[in-house]
């Protein structure tokens, strides 16, 4: 073995070289004029989506020289609570579920916005709903509280899209009662073209469009209040309300899927993004579908010679309870500070200014809830509609998905599939769903 | 990249680690072996080996055996972490119907999964041997090896796209199905008599080049001299194949076989990325995610945890006890 004599020289050098190293051990970088430095963001947009909302980060980064680091995730509240319990969470991040934020508030993960952003700015620019959206309180109850998430965009729900042209060839007025579009459903299906196109993949978020349809018969058949307590887990999923909401969701889809392009089949097999494309086939393989205002964004992507209004444009989904009028399901792109860094207050401020948020409204899909974005910025005709429908309703409910927790949620999206490939399960569905809203109300 | 910040940041925090880190390691022996010196030569050989694997005990000690037994002992607590409950949550967990879909799919990739990966190996393994076109045949099946599963998963995700019946298919499978062979196309993925076949022979493309290239070293190992004699004696190739090299290849295939039976239990990726463990192709690891991460239930997902550990123990001590067999050998 090495003599000792060696040995003692050798600790002595390396002594002398570690100490030497950490010498020159990096400092911090310098720093610019601007800014600088980095904030990491997660969100759930990717492809399009995402190019758009680098495009909404380029001024941003351009005039504070700050690097915005993004990662997509369609999966935002596994992501989220990961990388929260490492103790690594991104600075800004898309808010996840409200189930999730809540949780995150009560445990003090999440930084209050109210002395960050300008409030007395925000109250001016964004209507009530969307600041009382924003507050969660101490029990971690919505509408009340400090602020912990803003609004940049919205979308709104229960429209209904069709290709005018189609329409036309074929003599099909808009409906514009609940009995008109059944009646519609049935008169295309009696003309030989499945009526609906409806597609549902979406990886781990599969069916969520199937929920869609859900949440919106459920506030229009059985109104706000029936609506709110289901969210919150007062109301059983087996109840008679929910229940024929979803029997009504089933006389849609028709039996065994028969109105619906491709059947169960393609309904689970193909993406959200692609559910335009049959109805924008010619001849048309389907007539209408039901999406947030958002996919418009994809119609132009996947079939770039489509025009707005032209090609393209939606009626609201029919209330199906006239004493129900006025209310519509709404969803909305909000933003959490999950570390309180320079960097980070500066990303969150910007994300409010209707600067920011024109950008993206500029590009399509998106409509803000900022009063201060001027009505031209939308850039075409249909656009405008969803932004003027938008902030005509009366109750605007948000997204029942987003507000329940996040394993209720996803359990929801995975029974949307089995329902649609076989819709004599239901009763099963429903008592499987009622146990897991049984052991998320009781549990932690 | 800032020219300034290369230099003052990342240069010198990239010399740190590249030189600090095995300076460190090396300080560490030197230092030992000093100290060792120091004791009665009849002490030293039993001390030495002890000092030499510290710090890789103690890093084992930290994050494998601590975060073993706090789960255990997690999974006997109740969901909010205060009041203990013994095997209730096991009760619990074994008796949702989901999870039983997750056990029983994990039994799938448990058989099919190794049996297929062994058999293509060993069948890849032994035809390619001492052949003129080894080289690039193994170089090809051993390629999908240098993909990450979750790239793997997406890819064969589209392989098995699906389209309505007489549309064009966009998927390869559904494409010869349709267009050549003039059958319905199938949804692959969410058809639940073949989803979970078609995940696991999309996991078995991916692992065949390990399982071949290690019956192939094996295979290699073989003396020629046996293969001659067995030859002379005027055994066929099929003869030899049975009684000449699958008892020499015997300890290897076990050990490709543990392998592949702890890669089948931890299968998640390909589940994941595909269904998300919908359409019935759960399985236990992809559970145990979801109750982490989406539902926050320390309670369930420690049981489910426990219910893997104990499923791969048997095949651990099965494994080492073959590997002592083969160490006792030499």
């Amino acid at each position: 073995m090495v003599g000792t004599r060696r040995l003692r020289a050798a600790a002595a050098l390396l002594a002398l070289s570690f100490i030497a190293l950490t010498a020159c051990a990096p400092g911090q970088g310098t720093t610019s004029s601007k800014t600088g430095g980095t904030v990491h963001v997660l969100a759930v947009w990717s492809g399009s989506e995402q190019d758009s909302f680098t495009a909404v980060l380029k001024p941003f980064e351009d005039r504070t020289g700050i690097k915005v680091e993004y990662e997509s995730t369609r999966d935002l509240d596994a992501t989220l609570t990961t990388r929260v319990q490492a103790g690594n969470p991104p600075e800004v991040t898309g808010a996840p579920g409200f189930g999730t934020l809540s949780k995150f508030v009560k445990q003090g993960k999440v930084v209050a916005l109210d002395n960050i952003v300008d409030m007395n700015a925000l109250k001016s620019q964004y209507a009530d709903t969307w600041i009382k959206l924003g507050q969660v309180n101490s029990q971690g109850e919505l509408g009340s509280g400090k602020l912990y998430q803003v609004f940049s965009w919205a979308a709104m729900k229960g429209l209904v899209w069709y290709n005018p042209k189609s329409f036309q060839a074929k003599g099909y007025q808009v409906p514009k009662t609940w009995n008109d579009f059944t009646t519609l459903v049935s008169k295309v299906k009696a003309d030989g073209t499945t009526p609906l196109c409806v597609t549902l993949e979406s990886g781990a978020a599969s069916g969520w469009p199937a929920s869609d349809w859900i949440k919106e018969i459920v506030l229009s058949q059985s109104g706000s209040k029936v609506y709110d307590n289901w969210w919150a887990g007062k109301q059983k999923w087996s109840s008679p309300e929910i229940k024929q909401a979803w029997q009504t969701f089933g006389q849609l889809l028709g039996p065994g899927g028969a109105n619906v392009y491709g059947g169960p089949k393609y309904m689970v097999a193909t993406n959200f993004g692609d559910v335009g494309t049959p109805m924008f086939a010619s001849p048309p393989k389907c007539y209408m579908l039901n999406q947030g205002s958002f996919i418009t964004d994809f119609f132009v992507k996947n079939n770039p010679n489509l025009k707005p209004v032209q090609d393209f444009t939606f009626f609201p989904l029919p209330t199906i309870n006239d004493q129900y009028a006025g209310s519509t399901v709404v969803a909305g792109d909000s933003f959490s500070m999950m570390k309180d860094t320079p960097q980070a207050r500066e990303l969150i401020k910007y994300l409010t200014t209707a600067g920011a948020q024109s950008i993206w409204v500029k590009r399509g899909g998106k409509i803000s809830p900022n009063k201060n974005v001027a009505a031209s910025d939308y850039p075409d005709e249909t656009a405008k509609g969803v932004a003027q429908a938008l902030a005509a309703e009366k109750t605007a409910d948000f997204d029942a998905g987003d507000l329940m927790p996040s394993d209720m949620r996803n359990a929801w999206w995975g029974k949307t599939l089995d329902f649609v490939q076989d819709q004599s399960k239901l009763d099963s569905i429903l008592a499987d769903l009622d146990k897991v809203q049984a052991s998320t109300s009781t549990g932690g | 990249m800032d020219l300034g910040q290369l230099l003052t940041v990342q240069l010198p925090t990239l010399l740190a680690v590249v030189i600090g880190v095995p300076a460190v390691l090396a300080g560490y022996i030197v230092v030992g072996e000093l100290l060792v010196r120091r004791l009665p030569d009849g002490a030293q050989p039993g001390v030495r080996p002890w000092i030499w694997v510290g710090p890789a005990l103690v890093f084992i000690a930290i994050f494998l055996v601590y975060p073993v037994f706090g789960t255990v002992y997690r999974s006997l607590l109740g969901r909010d972490g205060s009041s203990f409950v013994a095997l209730s949550n096991y009760g619990r967990v074994l008796g949702d119907s989901a999870v039983v879909t997750a056990i029983r799919d994990n039994i799938y990739w448990l058989l099919l999964y190794t049996l297929f990966a062994l058999l293509f190996g060993l069948l890849m393994a032994v035809l390619s041997d001492r052949v003129r076109y080894e080289t690039p045949v193994k170089s090809l099946i051993f390629m999908p090896m240098a993909i990450s599963f979750t790239a793997l998963a997406v890819i064969w995700k589209f392989m098995y796209s699906y389209q309505p019946p007489g549309e064009p298919q966009t998927g390869t499978l559904n494409a010869v199905l349709n267009g050549i062979l003039h059958v319905q196309p199938i949804t692959w993925i969410q058809d639940e008599r073949v989803n979970n076949f078609a995940l696991i022979a999309a996991a078995v493309w991916g692992i065949t080049g390990f399982a071949m290239v290690i019956l192939s070293a094996s295979l290699k190992g073989i003396p020629g001299e046996l293969l001659e004699a067995a030859r002379v004696d005027g055994a066929g190739q099929i003869t030899i194949f049975r009684r000449v090299i699958l008892p020499l290849l015997m300890p290897t295939i076990t050990v490709v076989a543990t392998t592949l039976v702890i890669f089948a239990l931890k299968a998640f990726d390909i589940v994941y990325v595909t269904t998300a463990g919908n359409f019935h192709t759960d399985v236990l690891a992809n559970r145990m995610y979801k109750e982490l991460y989406l539902a926050g239930n320390f309670a369930n997902s420690s049981a489910l945890a426990v219910i893997l550990l104990i499923a791969v123990i048997p095949v651990l001590i099965f494994n080492l006890r073959q590997f002592r067999a083969v160490e006792g050998r030499r």
